[in-house]
Formats: C-alpha cells, structure tokens, sequence
C-alpha cells in the first residue's frame, strides 16, 4: 500500500474515531442507555453517505468499501426476505399443516375444501415448487434444458395477460380520450367567444387550447412511431411535430423529476447537518 | 274621564290579543305540523334483475320515484332498500364471527391444539349452515325478517344489491337463491315512511361473458388477425420495409469501437422482469449484441437485477455465441447477478463503469429513478452510450446523457428490425396498422363528439 493511501486511511479512521466518541458523548446528555451503539450508527451512515458522495469527485476506496457493503448486504438481506416471505410466508402455509407448525407460521390450507380427503390447495401449491425445482435444473449442464419451459410459462403468460389489459388501456381508452369537443364543452359562437375571453385555467380558451394540443400531439406523436414508412414530405413533416411535442414533454418531465431528486439529496444534508453535525436544529 | 276609560279598555283589548297570540304559537309546535304530515306516495313499478356482466352475487333494482320526490308533497327524503333474509342468517353471522375470533386467536398461538379443535369445528358447522342457505331463502315468507341493505337518495330510481362472492364474508350473497324486495320512501321524519309492493322472487348469477368489454374483444381480434396476416406474409419472403432507426444503426459502430480499443461492452438489461415487454424486446437486442461481439471476440459485461432475467440472458447470449460459430468463447460469467436492491444495482454497475472503463454501454429495457445515474457515470466515463426504454419518465435523462435513445415504443421496433424474424416483423407492421386505425378511428371520434354524434364515442366505452 502506497504511502498517502495509509495517510488517508489513518485520518479518516480518526476523524471517524473522534466522531463516535464526540456523537457518542452528545447522545449520552439525552439518551440513558446504548448511547455508544446509537453514537457509532450515526458516525457509521455519515460516514457511508459521505462515501457514496465522494464519487462525484473519482473512484476511490471508500466508495468501493461503500459499494460492496451495500451490495452484499442488499444480496443477503433480499435473498433472506425472498425465503421468508415468498417460501416461509406464503408457499409453506399452503402446502403443509406440519412444516407450517415447524416454522411457527399459521396454516392456512383447507380454504378451497377437499377431494377424496385430499386439500385442494395443498396439490395445487405443488405446481410452483415443481416449476422452481425446474429452473433450478438450469444448474445441471445435462438438464439445463428443462430451466426453459417454466421460463416459457412464465413469459408466455404475463405476456397473454398484459396484451388484453394494454388493449384496454392503451387502445381503447386512448383512443376514446382523443374525443374532445375542439370548440370547448359551450360553444355559442365567436361573439360570446370574445366577450367572455378569459386566461383563467377553467377557461373556454385554455380549453380550446389544450383540446388542440391532444389533437395534434396524439395524432403527430403517433406518425412519429410509424415504422412501416420513411419520414419524408407532409409525413416527415407531421413526424417532426411529433418529436417537438415529446420533447417538449420530456423537458416537463425532466424538470419535475430532477425536483424530486433535489429533495433525496435535501434528505442527506439534513442527515449530515442536523443529526450528525448538529449544526441546525 | 272617558277617554281614560277608553284608553284602558284599548291597552286592555291590545294585552288580549298579544296574550293570545303568544298562546295560538304555543299551542302549534313543530311537532303538531310533522304528526300532520301525510306519508309520502309509494313507488311504483319496482323491478329487481340480476346485474348485468358480474360474477353474480349482485341484483339490480329499478322504479318510478314517488310522486312526493321533488314534486307533489315533496317529502321524500330518500328510498330505503328492504331485503327479505331467512333468520338463520343470524346464526350464519354468529357461526362466522366465531370463526373469524378462532382463526386470529390461532395466529396469536395455540399451545394446547384447543384453539384448533374449536376452529375446525366451527369450519364444519359454517360449511354446513351455507350449505343451508339456499334452501332457507326459498322459505319466504316464513322463518325470515325484512332487512335493511341500504338506502338511495331522493331523485335517484335505482339501487345494486351488491354482496360479497365469498363465503366467509359478512355480506356474502349466494346466487340463485328466491330474493324478494321492497323499496319504502322516507321523509324528514324517520317513522313517516311508505312501502312499496314486494318484488320477487329474483336470483343473482354470473354471465360468462362481458358484453361491455366487447370492444377490446373486437381490438384483440383485429390486432390478432393482422399479426398474423404480416407474420404469414413475412414468412412467404415479402419485403416488409421498417425505417431505419438512428440508436439501433450505431450499434454495430459501437461494438467495432469496443473491439479496435480492446475494450468490453456493458449490457445493462434494466430493473424490469423477464415478462415486461421492454425487457422481452432487450433480449432480442442483446442477442443481436451478443452475436456482434463472439464474431468479434470483443469482452461483454451483462449485470442483472433479477434472477430469472439473468436465466434468460444467460440463454440468449450463450445462443448468440453458438449461432457466431464459438460457443467455446462463452463464459457464463458474461451475465452475473448483482443483487434485486434497486441501488445497490447502481452502485454495482457504476464502479463496473468506473474500473472496466467499457467502450461502450447499452441500456436496454426498464429503468426507473436509476436511469440518470447510470447515463451520467457512463458519460464520464468516456463510453458511448445507447440507451432505450418504454418508462416515459426516464426517457428524458436517457435523452440528456446518451448518445442514442430509443423512445418508448422504438426499442420494440429495434429489436424486430435487428432480428427481421417473420413473428417480430409481423407484429411491428400489425402495431402500425393498429396505430393507423387509431388515426382514423380518433379523427372520426373528434369528427363524432364535435356533432354530440354519442353513439359512435360510446362504443368506446369499456366496462371494467
């Protein structure tokens, strides 16, 4: 190890030190017990959230030490979750009275009744355990093969399902809501119109308005998602209002999500400035 | 004299009258008036069917308001519904409340195995009682009570006698069984009402079809017909044309950069499932990338979020390695899994970027809030970068950081284009068409809705 780099490392290690015991100490005057414990976890998330934060300046060890400890801990902590909450929590209870009683959960089998003695549900649950037996075959390389046809299942299925559910929701109803009245819900004519011209949001005129920009954006949007023809002439034309209008969303888009953002990163300065510096309050 | 005399008769007359007066409004309190109020006129014409396109447990009522409802008396307030229900409806809901108590005093715990007994003894005796049920509602008009299941307010002419379709319900409604009802008109006052004529018997049953939802019946069958009208047509050698797409043309540049700099590229699949569309259409992607990259043994980095999307990856790239003629050059390290915590992903991927500095990175498939993240580091890190998504909210910072995006429904159409296999062509054209007839079918709408032409909008009113 280079020189500067034990430098560092003894620094931080310190700074790090110094902090537990100065957190450590700040807790001790509010909390009676675990002040040590609860001193060396804020020390330890500010000490990772300023990890993670370093990168903005270049990959160096501490981010990659933040970077495997999160990685490895979200791997185990997602592994552990799948086993208890899909096999333990919702599989085991409805195949077997005896394993649910081994690993303390409710048995909650005998719901959909029985055939010739036999509870329903506890065959039928039995086709799951079947399929992830199958795709764990994908480990041997002589039976690899069978990992595809629950794959297949699955794919196929979801795939089945969505098509009717897209149908609805991004055909039909799509379609029917590019029904809108042009000339607003009232229309009595230019006078009217005119003697009654609002900019308010409820408004004829913003209604008219926004009633154009559906028209116009559903129908020039679409022409720019038509593969079958080349761009070019009164339908290039048409595309290019199509690629405006989605910009011209995504730019809405951008500047909303990125406020969102703004407030995970207000989160963490308030971390660091409030609970671990205590600099406000 | 005289006039103080008929002073004192008139201060005398005026006491009187105002005593009287104060008396004559004591004597006529409210109430008097509510006692004098006449009940309200029946309604009439009180129809019960069964609710159209359900799974049954549902019976509509219909009638003719009252005459006293907004007009006449006006004193209607609202309509009350009356269900008759067999009295052992009580001992069903005592039996299931009992039920219910068992079974959450079982999850507390049950040392002794009592609890358990109970409960299962009391799953018997409930399965036995419902199986009663039926039969109990064809008793009427003996061993039952009128009971309240709900009210409508004054002005409406309908009501849906909606139960639960499961058994251990409180408010389960078995179907086929004789129903009968009676509508009774409410005024202000709670105890002036007026019954109508019972209705009944009507049974409630499920349809085995939906007539509401025949517009996406018809939407299925026309898009079904056209993919595989394109697919046959495909299939038979025609030219289906689809237009060049600019991300989809630089990807062979960018696998022939990767491979002069002897630098691998990054794969990046997306947060999505093996069943989302997006990632179904970036397996065809990768496979394409995959064949490019065996033929010019460049390195390929493929790190997954999710177990089964790496099975599938693993196949895809593995036959891709086996088409380009070396499937010795596969290593199953190519597509490894990370881990299913969304950034933890991230951060993974990014020190990936930062220490593989790979030539190039496609992001391909479903992307939520890490898509920013994963663009920006890339774009430091000097690579090119070809991204492609359907999460419209995304797409923006794919747009800001890449040098190729594929918007939403693009990345379909890529991978059909890449592949040009009959099945994805034919579909792509079939979605053309579709998208064609939503042009005509909107324009004729709008054309439809502007002249308050109803009929033809609401054809396209879908029931849930």
């Amino acid at each position: 190890m280079k020189k500067t780099a034990i430098i560092v490392t003894a620094v931080v290690m310190g700074l790090f030190i110094l902090s537990w015991v100065l957190k450590a100490n700040a807790v001790s005057a509010t909390a009676e017990s675990n002040y040590i414990l609860r001193g060396f976890l804020v020390t330890i998330a500010a000490f990772l959230t300023l990890s993670v934060l370093s990168f903005l300046y270049k990959d160096n060890p501490f981010y990659k030490f933040a970077e495997h400890l999160f990685v490895g801990i979200s791997a185990a902590f997602w592994m552990c979750l799948g086993f208890w909450s899909t096999i333990v929590g919702n599989l085991i209870p409805r195949i077997s009275e005896g394993l649910s009683n081994a690993f303390k959960v409710p048995y909650i089998g005998g719901d959909w009744g029985n055939v010739l003695g036999i509870d329903i549900m506890n065959v039928v649950f039995i086709f799951p355990i079947i399929f992830g037996v199958m795709l764990i075959m994908r480990l041997s390389s002589n039976y690899g093969w069978i990992s595809r046809w629950p794959l297949a299942l699955i794919v196929g299925t979801t795939a089945g399902l969505n098509f009717v559910r897209y149908l609805q929701s991004d055909f039909i109803q799509q379609v029917s809501s590019t029904f809108v009245p042009l000339l607003g819900n009232n229309w009595t004519g230019f006078g009217d119109f005119l003697s009654n011209l609002s900019l308010d949001a409820s408004g004829q005129l913003v209604l008219i308005l926004a009633n154009w920009v559906i028209f116009i954006g559903v129908f020039c949007g679409l022409i720019y998602f038509f593969f079958s023809k080349e761009h070019t002439g009164a339908f290039g034309k048409a595309s290019r209002v199509g690629i405006w209008i989605l910009m011209i969303t995504f730019g809405a888009s951008f500047g909303y999500t990125v406020m969102g953002r703004i407030s995970l990163l207000v989160g963490r300065i308030t971390f660091l400035f409030k609970d671990w510096l205590e600099i406000i309050s | 004299m005289k006039l103080k005399t008929v002073i004192f008769i008139c201060l005398l007359l005026l006491a009187t009258i105002s005593v009287s007066a104060q008396e004559g409004t004591e004597v006529v309190p409210e109430a008097d008036t509510t006692e004098q109020m006449p009940p309200p006129a029946p309604i009439s014409m009180l129809t019960a069917t069964d609710t159209d396109n359900d799974n049954g447990h549902s019976v509509t009522l219909t009638w003719e308001a009252s005459p006293d409802d907004g007009q006449g008396a006006g004193t209607v307030m609202f309509y009350e519904i009356f269900r008759w229900v067999p009295l052992m409806r009580d001992t069903v809901e005592q039996v299931r409340s009992e039920l219910a108590n068992a079974e959450q005093e079982l999850d507390i715990g049950d040392p002794t195995g009592e609890i358990k007994e109970r409960r299962n003894r009391l799953r018997d005796e409930y399965a036995g009682l419902l199986s009663r049920y039926s039969d109990a509602y064809g008793q009427y008009p003996n061993n039952g009570i009128w009971k309240s299941v709900g009210v409508s307010p004054s002005g409406d002419t309908n009501f849906v006698d909606k139960g639960s379709k499961k058994r251990e319900a409180f408010d389960y409604l078995p179907d086929y069984c004789d129903f009968y009802y009676q509508v009774f008109a409410v005024t202000s006052d709670d105890e002036i009402r007026t019954g109508s004529e019972i209705f009944g018997p009507v049974h409630s049953y499920g349809q085995l079809f939906n007539t509401g939802r025949i517009p996406i019946f018809a939407a299925v069958l026309f898009f079904c017909f056209m993919t595989i009208y394109f697919v046959q047509k495909a299939k038979k050698g025609a030219d289906l044309y689809v237009r060049p797409l600019a991300g989809i043309e630089a990807v062979d540049d960018a696998i022939g950069r990767a491979t002069e700099m002897g630098k691998p590229i990054l794969y990046v699949l997306g947060l999505g499932t093996a069943s989302d569309v997006a990632t179904i259409a970036s397996f065809t992607i990768l496979g394409r990338v995959a064949k490019k990259v065996a033929e010019y043994q460049t390195a390929l980095i493929v790190p997954t979020y999710d177990p089964i999307v790496m099975t599938v990856a693993q196949e895809v790239v593995k036959s891709a390695y086996i088409d380009a003629g070396r499937p010795d050059d596969f290593k199953e390290d190519t597509v490894h899994f990370v881990t299913q915590s969304q950034f933890a992903y991230v951060a993974a991927v990014n020190g990936t970027m930062l220490r593989e500095l790979p030539a190039t990175n496609v992001y391909m498939g479903k992307f939520f809030a890490e898509s920013l993240l994963l663009a920006e580091t890339g774009a430091v890190a000097g690579s090119i970068q070809i991204a492609g998504t359907d999460e419209i909210a995304q797409i923006p910072f794919f747009i800001v950081a890449c040098d190729y995006t594929l918007i939403g429904e693009e990345l379909y159409a890529a991978s059909a284009y890449l592949g040009r296999e009959p099945v994805l062509l034919g579909s792509l054209k079939a979605q053309d068409w579709a998208k064609a007839a939503i042009v005509i079918l909107g324009i004729t709408g709008l054309i439809a809705a502007n002249l308050g032409w109803t009929y033809f909008t609401d054809l396209f009113q879908v029931m849930n």
